[in-house]
């Protein structure tokens, strides 16, 4: 009975916001999960995974894209595109600068060209360091010019999702980026080009209901929330308490949503993997 | 009128004076025609005024005016031989969303929609409005239907949202929108989305991927209610009428913003006041955009689509 107990309390545990990125480098980190100090050099050199529970730390772009391309290959497509702020509201122009320091990037999306394992990619890598990586105008206008330099390249397409939904400062101009990034993957789907949708921690809104839900395989990172209606809301909604694990990843692939739950220790192999599988035409 | 919004209280009391001045004169036999004319002049001056010079809070509260037609309405009115169809083959039918094949002058269309309910009742029955992932697929597989069988597709676009509950998420919310969007996105046949009320979030753009987007002149689309915008960015969900306003919800900034290719009229005083005018009015705007539409090569349609949803948000090239 009082192991049980404590096996109970154990699980309570929410997942609390990953910290490293506020510690400066060299510093220990506390693991979110089951609080195990690690020196954070040894965190990045395993994926930003803990060693003890496999509890994944979020990853930012430029993080992600060193753990993912061949070292030295990435090149990165419009790096300068800057949000814009269509009904010039103060409010937004801070909260953009503010996203802008914490970041360190002009946008929630980081895009660009290189190589994994040898086979040439697009990758496309949402930050949600910046404003939760929330889907604006630009934010949008980046995946779908990605999405074209696939289909113009013909180069298989991936994209990390990691998104709170629809930039809502931008109104329904950022409802139409879900209509834009899709018709674009229309585009691609006829180039009979491969599409690898990977989901992070968290992807909902608007986000997991366009581009991040169609991918031809879709790879989920253990435990990251993923769906399109928000705790809360729901919660509010049905005013009861949701079960654990609700939303989870584990959650997706057992209700048929996303085709496998890799570790980030073992996504570029297994993407290597898939890549190889579809190689055209040598083979 | 059973439902008087707060700002139509000037126009209510001048109707009221004005049934009293009948009543009184039905009864005396007192000839007050004059009296009567000038208050019935007076009460459509004062709807005019109102009515011109909406804030857009005032906007929302039309387009959920209980007593707004509904797409059966519009359905009912608008089309011939009208069949519904049911469910998504895959796991029940959906009451929140409505579907079929009718003819609309005489020429066959298939016919999604989002169906509110005309009373408490009928939208516990018919959940708001708000779909489960089996009204996006029993939308999609109608319009693949329409594909097949070269017809076109006229989308009623009415819901405050796609549903936030358990079962929703766990048959795929996300997926049945995402779906939703990319088969009108491919589709090969013209589609003309309609929002005659609400168009909340997600799940109205589900059904908002036209060649033609059409709203009628007191409705509202954003990319969530003002409620929520106000809750989750002011934490202060009473500041609704102000987040109506910072979002830009009506029918005339989608307009201006380029979402919108047309505003439909509404008779004085918003459809549910003549809602048979509404409909005539709705009618005429569809068979002016699928005149336009219907000649054009099934190619050609898909890529100017493609090029009208690329370029949404890049106001006057701002984006480089
Ligand atoms: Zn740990």
């Amino acid at each position: 009975m009082v192991l049980e107990f404590f096996r109970k309390q154990k699980y309570i545990a929410v997942q609390p916001e990953p910290v490293s990125r506020d510690i400066p480098e060299g510093i220990w980190v506390k693991c979110g999960r089951c609080n195990e100090i690690i020196f954070s050099k040894e965190l990045d050199k395993n994926c930003k995974v803990c060693r003890k529970c496999g509890f994944h730390f979020r990853a930012s772009a430029y993080e992600r894209i060193a753990m993912t391309l061949d070292e030295g290959t990435f090149k990165e497509m419009d790096v300068d595109m800057l949000p814009v702020n269509p009904f010039q509201s103060a409010e937004y122009e801070e909260k953009l600068q503010a996203a802008r320091k914490k970041s360190g990037l002009n946008e929630a999306v980081v895009t660009g060209e290189g190589a994994l394992q040898g086979f040439e990619v697009v990758i496309v890598v949402m930050d949600s360091t910046y404003m939760m990586a929330s889907m604006g105008t630009v934010a949008g206008e980046k995946i779908a010019r990605a999405i074209e330099a696939a289909v113009e390249g013909q180069k298989p397409l991936i994209i990390f999702s990691a998104s709170g939904g629809a930039r809502m400062q931008e109104g329904i101009l950022s409802l139409m980026q879900m209509a834009k990034t899709v018709a674009a993957l229309d585009k691609l789907e006829k180039a009979g080009q491969l599409y690898i949708s990977v989901l992070t921690d968290p992807t909902t809104g608007g986000v997991s209901a366009s581009f991040a839900a169609l991918g031809d395989i879709i790879i989920a990172e253990p435990g990251a929330l993923i769906g399109f209606a928000g705790q809360r809301v729901i919660e509010q909604t049905i005013r009861q308490k949701l079960p654990e694990g609700f939303q989870r990843a584990e959650f997706l692939k057992s209700h048929g949503f996303v085709d496998m739950i890799v570790a980030r220790t073992e996504l570029k192999s297994t993407l290597a993997k898939i890549l190889e599988l579809h190689l055209r035409g040598e083979n | 009128m059973s439902a008087t919004l707060e700002f139509e209280r000037p126009i209510q009391e001048l109707e009221i004076k004005i049934d009293e001045l009948r009543k009184f004169s039905r009864e005396k036999g007192i000839d007050l025609t004059n009296e009567i004319t000038i208050l019935e002049n007076r009460a459509r001056e004062v709807r005019g005024a109102i009515y011109g010079n909406l804030n857009s809070w005032q906007k929302v509260l039309i387009a959920r005016h209980p007593e707004r037609p509904n797409a059966y309405y519009y359905i009912k009115n608008l089309f011939t031989d009208f069949i519904e169809l049911h469910g998504d083959r895959c796991f029940r039918d959906d009451p929140s969303v409505a579907g079929g094949i009718g003819r609309f002058n005489g020429y066959p269309v298939t016919v999604i929609s989002h169906l509110k309910g005309k009373d408490t009742k009928e939208n516990l029955a018919r959940n708001f409005g708000m779909a489960h992932p089996e009204g996006y697929r029993k939308a999609i597989r109608l319009m693949k239907q329409a594909e097949k069988f070269k017809r076109p597709v006229i989308a009623f676009i009415d819901t405050p949202g796609a549903y936030p509950g358990m079962g929703a998420e766990e048959r795929g919310q996300s997926e049945a929108i995402a779906k939703s969007i990319l088969t009108m996105a491919a589709l090969r046949v013209p589609i003309i989305s309609v929002v005659i009320g609400e168009g909340g979030s997600g799940g109205a753009l589900a059904f908002g991927v036209g060649d033609r987007i059409l709203m009628q002149e007191h409705a509202v689309y954003s990319v969530i209610t003002p409620e929520g915008y106000a809750s989750i960015l002011w934490k202060d969900s009473s500041r609704n009428r102000e987040a109506a306003e910072a979002m830009k919800v009506t029918a005339q900034d989608l307009l201006a913003l380029g979402v919108a290719d047309q505003i439909v009229p509404e008779p004085l005083g918003g459809a549910h006041r003549e809602p048979e005018t509404a409909a005539d009015l709705v009618g005429k705007a569809l068979t002016a955009n699928l005149n336009e539409l219907l000649g054009i090569d099934a190619d050609i349609l898909v890529a100017n689509r493609y090029k009208k949803f690329r370029a949404m948000g890049n106001l006057d090239g701002l984006i480089e």
